[in-house]
């Protein structure tokens, strides 16, 4: 099955996040297939390569952009939601005149779009989070 | 930005019931104002949507906001614009609404021109109860929830 995960919280307060993640390598361990993943709202925030979480724990960005590495999953961070929340990349700090960039590798920022699209190609959309 | 300009054009044979659902308050967090923007960007490709309100979400459609006290922009204005997006029907849960002590003319007057009725005025917002919209939300494809 064709399968859309939209993630719409960010990492640790709650657990949407966690929950995408087994959910993206189970189904895919199951030979589906994930379409796209976006992260939406604070969902963006899965998205930052600053991220540096105790390494005693898991890594829930690090997480994420090995397992696109792994599948070639397409990792789509909303743009509007990012400009308000400051996840950038390379095009955009030159943009908007910012000092540097944070997204992590694997992960790609476009518009709200890529979520309809997903909705329309995918036999099935599950959100993760509020 | 990697959109493809050409998604929406190659998307648009396939035709998909689309059903935002708003659960929350408009001002009290982000969600809403980031619901209707989905809205409005989905709008270009040409699928069939309706747009539902329930719980603390009806409370967006109140007339008369003015968050400027709490630095916030009304962004509900935006409201007015959904016709222009070619979004007809707006469903608002009967019982959503007697809780909060609301009515139907407590809601923004939205209206908009049917093409198949020589443009005649029609009202979007259709007010109906928890069994109706169940059974709404039933024969949807694709629900995103606010």
């Amino acid at each position: 099955m064709k399968f859309a995960i939209v993630v719409n919280e960010g990492p640790y307060t709650h657990q949407a996040s966690d929950t995408a993640y087994h959910f993206t390598k189970a189904a895919l361990q199951s030979g589906h297939q994930i379409f796209r993943v976006f992260f939406y709202h604070d969902g963006i925030h899965n998205g930052t390569r600053l991220s540096s979480p105790p390494q005693d724990e898991r890594n829930i960005v690090k997480r994420w952009s090995e397992l696109a590495r792994q599948h070639n999953l397409d990792l789509v961070v909303c743009v509007a939601a990012a400009q308000r929340r400051g996840l950038v990349d390379a095009a955009e700090q030159k943009r908007a005149g910012k000092d540097t960039h944070n997204i992590a590798p694997g992960f790609r920022i476009s518009g709200l779009g890529q979520l309809i699209e997903a909705g329309i190609q995918c036999e099935r959309l599950i959100a993760f989070g509020d | 930005m990697t959109e493809t300009p050409a998604t929406a054009a190659v998307s648009a044979h396939v035709v998909k019931k689309f059903m935002y659902i708003n659960r929350r308050a408009p001002h009290g967090s982000n969600y809403a104002q980031e619901g209707l923007e989905v809205a409005l960007i989905g709008a270009a490709f040409a699928q069939q949507v309706v747009i539902a309100f329930i719980d603390d979400g009806v409370f967006q459609l109140k007339t008369n906001q003015d968050p400027k006290a709490i630095g916030v922009k009304n962004f509900t204005a935006a409201f007015g614009a959904l016709a222009d997006y070619e979004i007809q029907k707006i469903f608002v849960e009967q019982e959503s609404l007697s809780q909060r002590g609301l009515t139907a003319a407590d809601l923004m007057p939205l209206v908009y021109e049917d093409p198949d009725d020589e443009g005649a005025e029609k009202q979007m917002i259709h007010i109906v109860d928890q069994r109706a919209l169940a059974d709404i939300i039933a024969q949807q494809d694709v629900l995103l929830n606010f």
